[in-house]
């Protein structure tokens, strides 16, 4: 095995267990855990793309969700009083209904994974260079690139209209 | 055996049923956003390696947009999770199952 095999196990092995962490620690159910390993399998995750040669969107991985997302998630969890929460079970009956949709879910998905695999070039050629990567954004994809930024202008007057003290 | 596409897709495929069992399982409004973001995650997975593999960065391009978009969801999502805060002084599913507020 070659070294980015390697790290490629090391960062999909620790990307599924921080996920797992996320939604069912055993040692705490406060959302302050989840918020923080949420952050380690993002940067993780942001290690898979720099593997993938996506080095631009690694670092927009890093700044947006672990910087600022999260950041927000933070702020949310220590604004509302969620000390009653971890005092709750969770049912018996939930876990398993659960646990059954998911296990479907996932053998559909591996299995058409493992029956049908897809024609992939066995060494892949793309180079992903941030010059590649903004040259298509804004030339082919301007239009879209245009209305995302008025996507996040309605966000945001939605998020201060939201959060004032009352709603009319 | 080298990792291929495969292998970038079985922990995509993976990663998407961690966050669709939190969805499912967690009761706390913020944990299900949580894992709602970790399954954006695991799609945004599957567009890099897909885009690496066929050496086409159109896919590459999506999660740049998928990204802007989830930064925008979030900030509502959340912004209406305080709001729904202050009119019912909880943020747990069971709590809130009234249309009305």
């Amino acid at each position: 095995m070659t070294t980015p095999d390697v790290l490629f196990y090391v960062f999909a092995f620790l990307t599924l267990l921080c996920g797992f962490l996320v939604i069912a620690n055993p040692f705490s159910s406060n959302p302050v855990t989840s918020a923080m390993f949420l952050v380690l399998a993002i940067a993780s995750l942001a290690a898979l793309f720099a593997l993938l040669n996506a080095f631009f969107l690694a670092a927009i991985q890093v700044l947006v969700y672990a910087g600022a997302v999260m950041v927000l998630f933070l702020f949310v969890i220590m604004f509302l009083d969620l000390k009653a929460e971890e005092r709750r079970k969770i049912r018996k009956f939930g876990v398993f209904g659960g646990l059954v949709s998911v296990g479907a879910i996932v053998f559909i998905l591996l299995r058409s994974l493992l029956e049908f695999p897809p024609e992939a070039q066995s060494s892949p050629t793309l180079k992903g260079g941030t010059a590649e990567l903004g040259a298509l954004l804004f030339g082919q994809y301007l239009l879209p690139f245009e209305i995302v930024s008025v996507l996040l202008l309605v966000a945001m007057v939605g998020t201060v209209l939201l959060s004032k003290k009352e709603l009319k | 055996m080298s990792v291929g596409l495969e292998h970038y897709l079985v922990v995509s495929a993976l990663l998407f049923a961690l966050g669709l069992l939190g969805v499912i399982l967690r009761r706390n409004l913020l944990v299900i956003y949580m894992s709602l973001e970790l399954m954006l995650n695991a799609g945004n997975l599957a567009l890099v390696a897909f885009s690496r593999y066929t050496g086409n960065l159109d896919g590459q391009v999506l999660v740049f947009f998928v990204i802007t978009v989830a930064a925008a969801e979030v900030s509502v999502g959340l912004a209406l999770i305080v709001a729904l805060y202050r009119k019912r002084q909880t943020a747990h599913v069971e709590d809130l199952t009234l249309m009305k507020l």
